[in-house]
């Protein structure tokens, strides 16, 4: 299909793209990157225009998705791509807490987002919406593969031409999930660094809306949401600490991005929030230039079972140091094992799956904690992106298996006692 | 050193809309001289007033990242391909 393209309407709030780096501003085009110290373009709102029109009770009025937030986001239309994206659940994770030893944690559950189970439903809403307006009849994207699961169905659901490049060693649920939608899938030889760039070099040959390349100023904004919704879900307050997973960097920045807008615009009271991020060992240049104090990224080769968030040149990296060292948070990373357990403490605690990237978050909380970097008594707030049905093989040969039996009582009751059994020496095997 | 240099969008202004530019040079830093002669004004979008490579700028040479070779002075041979790529994509 193909989309007029619109100016602005009168309630639009976001007014131009602004260079990160140096402040030059630009019209509210296709465009990733300034044209003058290459530095991010990011949208800039009319702040004037939010304090006068928003209000919790004109959000609450709203729908219940991302699209509540509507004035905060970059998308001129009264319309935009709803497919019930966000309003996860804050779910109060009390039994993680006590394995723990934390008084008030919650885990923000974005395994549970619609429609493809990962964060990128939000980013790909806005980026999609804006894509219209913009005229594109073709969208794209670079993905470890969420992405492209979230760009194929949502691209499906507006009628959008669709193109994804993947890595092709990925995982076979996520490849799955974005073929049924029947998108062009270009699995490329290389790691996602190399996919990013060869999409950075295709990005304005075919005209095409790639989301998380010309179009990333206004798809990232919709991370924000992440950090209006917890704000709201706690009952319009900021919690005192967060946990998020790092890949590039952007979803951590624009969450702290979200909070502050809240502030700014009178929504919620301010407040000193700590920022922590979390990597694998397997692709950590975030962490380690915290780690070593650095201003830069020293890009690396990944190598983790952490695939959604192997990205060693990450592009927001560098802000992503500083928000954690200014709001005096931590970037850790842990290792594979440490990964897998992380999935599986959170599913036996609190009943969710998630992949990799959520395993290495609950990893990195556990590691926090043990070196005494979370306050038990402070609200902490963990980000579980992802959804970890998508990838199987992490944790395949980890987990236990189906006790097979006969259609027959006496075989139901043979292999029950038999499971307690092996229950208790594996009891007495910790005990010892 | 005869190489092809891709040319990315936002550099395109001053290479006259090619999006490449063929140049000479035995090293990264030769390149930047010769595509400056070539282009002038494209010096110094690409590299800060201390002449270092902008962090936001990303070279490759055949499509290895030159933070994993020898950064500016990493050798170029005739028939190299270097791409200049805007580092903020993705994610």
């Amino acid at each position: 299909m193909t989309a007029t393209q619109l100016k602005p309407k009168s309630t639009a709030t976001f007014r131009a793209l602004k260079c990160k780096e140096c402040g030059e501003e630009y019209e509210l085009k296709a465009m990733h990157v300034c044209e003058y110290c290459f530095g991010p373009l990011e949208v800039a709102y009319d702040h004037n225009a939010l304090h006068r029109t928003v209000t919790r009770e004109s959000i609450q009025a709203g729908p219940n998705s991302i699209w509540r937030y509507r004035p905060f986001l970059p998308v001129a239309t009264d319309t935009p791509i709803d497919v019930g994206t966000g309003m996860t659940p804050l779910v109060q994770a009390n039994r993680l807490a006590r394995r723990l030893g934390l008084n008030k944690l919650y885990i923000k559950n974005d395994a549970v987002n619609m429609p493809t189970l990962s964060f990128k439903d939000r980013v790909v809403s806005v980026a999609l919406t804006r894509a219209r307006e913009l005229g594109f009849s073709t969208v794209s994207c670079a993905s470890t593969g969420n992405l492209a699961n979230s760009t194929a169905a949502i691209a499906a659901h507006a009628g959008l031409d669709c193109c994804v490049f993947i890595p092709a060693d990925l995982e076979a649920g996520k490849v799955m999930g974005t073929l049924i939608y029947s998108p062009t899938v270009m699995a490329v030889h290389g790691n996602y660094d190399q996919v990013n760039r060869l999409c950075s070099e295709v990005a304005n040959t075919h005209g095409w809306g790639f989301v998380n390349i010309n179009l990333r100023p206004y798809y990232s904004e919709g991370s924000k949401t992440l950090g209006y919704e917890v704000a709201e879900q706690l009952g319009w307050q900021l919690p005192d600490h967060i946990v998020a997973p790092l890949a590039s960097g952007s979803l951590f920045t624009k969450i702290y991005k979200g909070f502050r807008e809240f502030v700014d615009v009178g929504l919620v009271d301010d407040k000193s929030v700590r920022f922590s991020g979390a990597q694998a060992d397997g692709c950590s240049p975030i962490a380690q230039a915290f780690r070593d104090n650095r201003d830069f990224i020293a890009p690396v080769k990944p190598n983790t079972i952490a695939k959604s968030i192997a990205i060693g040149n990450p592009a927001d990296g560098v802000y992503a140091v500083d928000i954690a060292r200014k709001t005096d948070g931590t970037i850790e990373s842990v290792s594979d094992a440490e990964i897998i357990d992380g999935i599986k403490l959170l599913a036996e605690t609190e009943g969710i799956f998630t992949e990799t990237a959520g395993g290495t978050t609950i990893a990195v909380l556990k590691k926090l904690v043990e070196a005494g970097k979370v306050d038990p008594d402070e609200t902490t707030v963990v980000y579980i992106t992802g959804n970890g049905l998508k990838t199987q093989e992490a944790v395949q040969g980890y987990v236990g298996e189906p006790l097979t039996i006969e259609p027959k009582l006496d075989s139901f009751e043979h292999a029950l006692e038999r499971s307690r059994t092996l229950d208790r020496l594996e009891w007495q095997q910790v005990l010892v | 050193m005869a190489v092809k240099v891709l040319i990315p969008t936002p550099l395109q202004k001053l290479t006259k809309d090619q999006a490449t530019v063929e140049c000479n040079g035995g090293t990264i830093a030769e390149l930047l001289e010769s595509l400056e002669e070539n282009c002038p004004g494209i010096k110094g979008r690409l590299c800060d007033e201390e002449g270092s490579l902008r962090r936001f700028v990303n070279f490759y040479v055949n499509s290895e990242d030159i933070r994993f070779l020898d950064g500016i002075d990493t050798p170029l041979n005739d028939g190299d391909e270097v791409s200049i790529i805007p580092a903020i994509a993705g994610g």
